[in-house]
Formats: C-alpha cells, structure tokens, sequence
C-alpha cells in the first residue's frame, strides 16, 4: 500500500515537471532574448499549441486505459486537463497583452468579428467552466451532473480544432494530425458507447 | 559586402530600420518552410551560383540570361523601404538595387506587354515544402505586376540588403522589391520573367482567391478576411511594447503610386 502510493507520487511529479517543461523552455527562451524578431507571435503560438497537447493527451486517457490496460493514467487525467486550461489561459493572457496591446478597440474587433477567435474564445469558456469545478468538493456537489458537465470536454476539443485549423496558410500537416487523432478519440468512445 | 551603392535618399523613408539579425531569421519563403525561423534553418547551403534568369513573351529581346549579364549595366542604390507583410506585421529594411523599370526597358517589351509575370525556381532537392504532400501551393511561386506598376520608379528589383549580398532566405540572388503591396508580392530567387498581354496567375490568388487578390495593395480599410489590415506590428517588438501601429493606404507610399488606381474600386479589386 505504502509502496503503490510512493510509486503515484513518483509518477505523479514526473508527469507535472514534464508538462511544465514547455513553458520552462519558453521562459528561457524569453530570458536569452531567443523569442525572435516576433517574440509576441511566438509566445502566443507555442502556448496555444501546448494546450491542444495537454487537452489531446487528457482525451487519450480512456482509449489508452481501455486499449492497454494502463489504469494508472485516469488518475492524473485532472492534471492533464488543467494543464491544457493553464497553457490555454497564458495563451489568451499572452495575446490580449502582447499582440493586442490591451487595446479595448483591437480586442473588441477581435473577439466580435474573426471566427477564429470567436471559437477559440468559445473554447476557453467551456475549459474554463471544467477547471473552476474540477476539484473533488465540486465533484461530490455535483454529483451525477459533474459527469454531464464534463462531456463538455468533447464540444471543446472540436471548437479547438476549428480554431487551429483557420490558422492554415497552405500547409495543413499538422492540423491534419491532430484531426485524425482526435477523430480516432473521439470515434473510440462512440465505438465503444453503441458496443454496450 | 557590396560596395558602392549610393543612397537615394527620394526613395527612402526616415524609419528605424530592422536589426540585421531579424530581417534574415524572420522570413516567410514558405520553399524552405511555413515557420517564420525555417529559411534561416534551412536556406543555409542554397546554391545561387550559377544563376539563370529567362526572360519570355512580349518583348524584342527574349532569351535565358546568366545573371552576370542581367545586373551588368545597373548601378546599384540604396533605398530604405517599409515591408508590410499581409500577416500584419511590418519592417523597415534598407535593399540594395535597381528601378524594375531599367531592366525591362533593356529587353524592349511589344504594345502586347500588358503584364509581367514573375517565378521563384523549382528546385524539390533544395527546397523541402516543395516536396511536401500537405502543402496548397502549386509551385513553383508566381506572381505578376501591371507593366505600368512594373515601371513605377518605386518599383525595384533587389540584389543586396544591409549593405550585403541578399541572403538566400531573403531571396537570392534576385528578388523583387514592391512596398506599397502586401510582402507576398515581392517575388523571391527569380528565375523567370514572363511579358503577356493578359492579366498572369498568382500563386496566392490561385490557393485562396477570396483571401489574397492580384493587386494586394497594403490597404487598411480591406481586411483579409480572418484578420484585420486596420493596424500592424512594426518588428522587432518586445514584449512590453508590442509597437501597433496604423498601417497606411498603399503602405504610405499613395503620393508615388495611388493615381495608378484612379477609377478602379480597391475593395472589390483588393
């Protein structure tokens, strides 16, 4: 028993130090004045791009647990997920202040009239309303509607992707990948649902 | 180093220019990559040595020039232009060239030379996003100018920047140099100049007709339609002075080139 809780802890800090390394990376980056001519732009992207990983990683959790029988991993789905909010939330903090200057005009043109910032916004608040009740006093409050609230993550992930994929100039391999990725989580659980 | 190269002064704006080291590793050459640091990466080895310019079409004088005999006869000035990318951001780099207008006068174009069409080499070994199976550009790149723009005095075709040889990922050894268009007009490593009578594709307009038009004058009242052309970013930026700026009808430059579009509607023509 001791041993098993040791190990958790164990696996518990090597997921949370690797999953702050991007954001160390940039840090440094930042630090040895290595963010480019364009360090906004950057920022911005890689942090937006860091919380589509943590959030495809916390939906890879179910297929993996139930394809490889690796358990362990539902008990650090929270943290994936609210590393994918965190990310997302210097994301948005780092576009509102760095490319938009906290200029009320630009953000306002911004958030009413780009569709991909609209869905990107849209995403936010959904991620948003996951992490303020993510905790296991909300969990138990809830009760049998924390599990609907959290179906949330699905809609979420889908505006995420439409909102990656309006950054396509003419290259689209990388939205590519993590469409099909996510359509393959995505269609396992449907899978999966109309089994049973 | 290329020495000699007067500065003209008419033709420049008193702007800060660009640091030397941002304006070669902030590049968009989508050839050598779509990310904004890999033509820097990946443009190191491109050979520009022995180079070949064709010239085709309407003129007196076609043929396939080396580009020794191509810049012989131009003396070299300086001029330091704003690039306003259609991304919303913006430089002020100091290029070394000639007027277009100068060579093509050189190949004696017809009355049927209406238009100018320009094209990057094709080459898939040197440059990786040409081979790639998730690209949307047809390459090679192409783009075109009206033969009355072409022969704007603005318009300048670039051998050099900073006082140096033109690196290749900001285009060598030829590029073209249009600052009153959006960035994506000012052609890289030319190897082709085609002269036609009808208005020539180009390759941005082909790959999304409703985002980018064959004009692509810098114009703060047409949006691209997923961002705004109201205001830029003037690079470098830091952090804390993010340098928004409004960006300017034809890019500031309307006294030398606005007549050019007297009559047309710009937001139907952007």
């Amino acid at each position: 028993m001791f041993a098993a809780s040791r190990k958790r802890l164990a696996r518990w800090w090597i997921l949370f130090l690797s999953l702050l390394l991007p954001l160390l990376w940039l840090v440094k980056d930042l630090l040895t004045n290595n963010l480019g001519a364009d360090p906004a732009q950057y920022l911005v992207s890689q942090l937006g791009y860091w919380a589509l990983i943590c959030l495809w990683i916390s939906l890879a959790v179910t297929p993996l647990r139930r394809l490889f029988g690796w358990g362990w991993l539902i008990q650090h789905r929270r943290m994936f997920g609210l590393y994918a909010f965190f990310y997302a939330s210097l994301h948005l903090l780092a576009f509102a202040t760095f490319l938009a200057g906290w200029r009320l005009d630009i953000l306002l043109r911004e958030v009413t009239e780009r569709p991909y910032v609209i869905v990107g916004v849209l995403a936010f608040i959904l991620l948003l309303s996951l992490a303020v009740t993510s905790t296991k006093k909300m969990q138990r409050r809830l009760g049998r509607r924390w599990q609907q609230l959290h179906y949330l993550i699905y809609p979420a992930s889908i505006l995420i992707i439409i909102h990656f994929i309006w950054q396509i100039r003419s290259d689209y391999a990388e939205q590519l990948f993590f469409s099909i990725l996510l359509a393959l989580m995505l269609g396992y659980r449907l899978y999966i649902k109309r089994r049973s | 180093k290329i020495a000699g190269a007067a500065h003209n002064a008419a033709f420049s704006v008193k702007e800060k220019t660009a640091p030397y080291y941002h304006a070669i590793t902030h590049n968009n050459f989508y050839e050598f990559g779509t990310d904004k640091r890999d033509p820097a990466r990946y443009a190191k080895s491109f050979k520009t040595d022995p180079w070949q310019v064709e010239i085709s079409g309407a003129v007196a004088k076609p043929g396939v020039y080396n580009l020794e005999d191509i810049l012989a006869p131009h003396a070299l000035e300086d001029r330091i232009y704003r690039l306003r990318c259609v991304e919303a951001w913006s430089m002020v780099i100091p290029w070394l060239g000639f007027p277009l207008a100068d060579l093509i006068k050189r190949f004696e174009p017809t009355s049927k030379a209406k238009f100018v069409q320009f094209q990057t080499i094709l080459d898939k070994e040197q440059m990786s996003e040409q081979r790639s199976s998730f690209g949307t550009i047809d390459w090679p790149y192409v783009e075109g100018l009206r033969i009355d723009e072409a022969m704007n005095p603005l318009t300048l075709m670039a051998v050099g920047m900073y006082g140096n040889a033109l690196p290749p990922q900001n285009g060598a050894p030829l590029r073209l140099v249009v600052p009153w268009k959006y960035g994506f007009k000012s052609i890289k490593s030319i190897v082709r100049i085609h002269f036609s009578e009808t208005m020539p594709e180009t390759s941005w307009n082909i790959t999304a007709p409703d985002e980018y038009g064959f004009y692509a004058n810098v114009n703060p009242a047409v949006d691209h339609p997923r961002w705004s052309q109201a205001t830029e970013r003037r690079l470098p930026a830091t952090l804390l002075s993010p340098n928004i700026i409004d960006t300017l009808p034809f890019n500031g430059y309307a006294d030398q080139v606005a007549h050019l579009y007297k009559g047309m509607d710009l937001n139907r023509l952007f």
